[in-house]
């Protein structure tokens, strides 16, 4: 008898401890995304919602902004995410060597640009890649160009610069996450593979990666989810300029919503692009780290 | 010997040029604070005498003092708020198990990548609609819930010593008294850790604000700061002032708490 009200209390219990956070979960999460795949479907302005089943899919595909938008968001992708998780990786296993003096120091600074928030660091980043600014006059007193890079409005400029940046602010970010993984690995495997004459680059690629993998998915599917978000770093640096060159889905999606006449609804197709996005790349990314692992 | 010297050297060289480039900013962000509007565009590197009239500048611009008091108001209370459900839910799922709720909790880990953007559009008219908008009430409760911060109590709970547990229930304390009594002196390291991370991100968050806060006397830091680039005029050493504001805090607590900072970003894939 005793035993099933103890079971029962325990139920009641479990329950009571999460509902508040269930509860909150389910009006603000579970809520608001069926609700815009819903939205997704209706045609009309502000409010006014008809249903018009694929008419919105079919205005994704003629829209040349959308094209321009998700094509930059790729191109974000392609290229920040791979250079940003080599650079933390190495740094990293650079961090991790022992014999490393000042490594308290290097880990710090590089670790300190995670304090800046987004809106802060663009600010900064501004304002040092103005056409006379302290980026240009270094570079031509280094003799590396010329004449000065229009960072802001020359279209290729205006990525690198978009790119430069989240690379500043992520790439310490991630390293912590190596760092903490390989202050796991046992220190004796490498010594071994002196021994056995393994060179630096190769305990690298065959020892270090390896065993990372598991933190190396985490990190790809984290920076993955965030790059395909990209909204804070593009509207404050380059405002989606030069004639949309850094336009964003999430920077398209804001202008949809809150620039031009709100059309909840084809705003809601474009947000669910990310969605599917996210989760086909999460997807491809797990899978992949479970093939490599099985070989 | 000398290659190893060389690629030694190197090592440091590189070494030393990323952690100046991971600086630099930072000493820029001081510098510009400092110098007038024009010289901090044609990039000049050193301290000028314009700090005053910089935070002259700013202080008329914005009601400063307000600016800070309401971002302030926001971070802690949400912080205070995620801390609290987040926690009481992460020591539910895992203290008390059933099949049921641990299929709910690998549910909500999947709901972790749902992206912001796919939110907003329902969020900003629920909120219009809740009569929410330009209040702090709005601004703080859909972040109150985070399944980030879930998973990671429950992740620290594994840790809780079960026999605290038991001791307690034999004294005859009931399930909220352990958790007040027991298990939140007991984590306080975790909670330490969560606080600077939730802290900070409510501190840093802009997008959000951006939709909901539409009124000037609501502003937060970081919506100021953005609206200040669009002026006719902007005022890049008065920017730099705001920008300062806005990092102080949070580079103080990564400083005086390090080691927890590290912790609280490392604690759910430990």
């Amino acid at each position: 008898m005793s035993g099933t009200r103890l079971a029962r209390n325990e139920q009641i219990n479990g329950w009571l401890f999460i509902a508040p956070s269930v509860l909150l979960i389910g009006i603000f999460l579970v809520y608001p995304i069926l609700w815009s795949l819903w939205m997704s479907f209706q045609v009309g302005k502000g409010m006014n919602f008809s249903f018009g089943g694929f008419t919105n899919i079919i205005r994704l595909t003629k829209d040349p902004i959308f094209q321009i938008a998700l094509t930059n968001t790729l191109i974000f992708l392609v290229f920040q995410v791979p250079i940003m998780l080599t650079l933390a990786l190495l740094l990293a296993s650079a961090l991790n060597d022992p014999k490393l003096k000042f490594r308290g120091f290097f880990r710090t600074a590089i670790f300190l640009p995670c304090v800046t928030s987004l809106v802060a660091y663009s600010a900064l980043f501004r304002s040092m890649f103005s056409n006379e600014g302290v980026v240009n006059k270094t570079l031509m007193a280094m003799h590396i160009i010329d004449q000065p890079i229009l960072w802001t409005s020359d279209p290729f400029w205006a990525k690198v610069l978009v790119i430069s940046a989240i690379t500043w602010r992520w790439t310490g970010y991630n390293m912590i996450f190596y760092l903490a993984a390989l202050q796991n690995i046992d220190r004796s495997i490498y010594e071994a593979a002196k021994i056995d004459g393994v060179p630096a680059w190769a305990r690298f690629t065959q020892i270090t990666v390896p065993m990372l993998k598991p933190v190396i998915l985490f990190t790809s599917v984290t920076s993955t989810i965030g790059t395909l978000q990209l909204f804070d770093e593009v509207f404050n640096i380059t405002e989606g300029g030069p004639a949309n060159a850094t336009m964003t889905l999430s920077l398209y999606i804001y202008n949809l919503t809150f620039r031009f006449m709100p059309s909840f609804g084809y705003a809601s197709t474009v947000s669910y692009v990310i969605v599917v996005g996210v989760a086909i790349l999460s997807f491809v990314q797990f899978y992949l780290a479970r093939e490599r692992s099985r070989a | 010997m000398i290659a190893r010297i060389l690629t030694r050297g190197s090592l440091y060289v590189l070494m030393s040029l990323v952690a100046f480039v991971s600086v630099f900013p930072f000493y820029w962000m001081i510098v510009g604070a400092t110098n007038t509007s024009s010289d901090v565009i044609r990039g000049k590197p050193t301290f000028g005498t314009a700090l005053f009239d910089n935070i002259a500048h700013f202080f008329n611009l914005f009601d400063v003092p307000r600016v800070l008091l309401n971002t302030t108001i926001i971070a802690v209370v949400g912080t205070v708020l995620t801390l609290a459900l987040s926690s009481l839910a992460g020591y539910g799922f895992e203290m008390f198990r059933s099949k049921f709720r641990d299929k709910l909790f690998g549910l909500m880990l999947t709901m972790l990548s749902i992206p912001f953007s796919a939110l907003m559009i329902p969020l900003f008219i629920m909120m219009s609609q809740a009569g929410l908008m330009n209040t702090f009430v709005g601004i703080i409760l859909p972040g109150i819930a985070s399944i980030y911060i879930i998973f990671y109590f429950r992740q620290a709970t594994k840790a809780f010593p079960s026999e605290l547990r038991d001791a307690a229930r034999i004294d005859g304390l009931k399930e909220w008294q352990i958790f007040l009594y027991v298990y939140l002196p007991v984590m306080r390291s975790t909670y330490a850790a969560a606080t600077i991370i939730v802290f900070m991100a409510n501190w840093n968050n802009y997008l959000w604000p951006l939709i909901i806060l539409q009124s000037n006397e609501n502003k937060v830091i970081t919506l100021i700061i953005s609206s200040m680039r669009s002026g006719y005029n902007p005022q890049f050493g008065a920017v730099m002032v705001a920008v300062v504001l806005a990092t102080l805090p949070t580079l103080f607590i990564f400083f005086a708490l390090q080691r927890r900072f590290v912790e609280g970003l490392l604690g759910s894939v430990k």
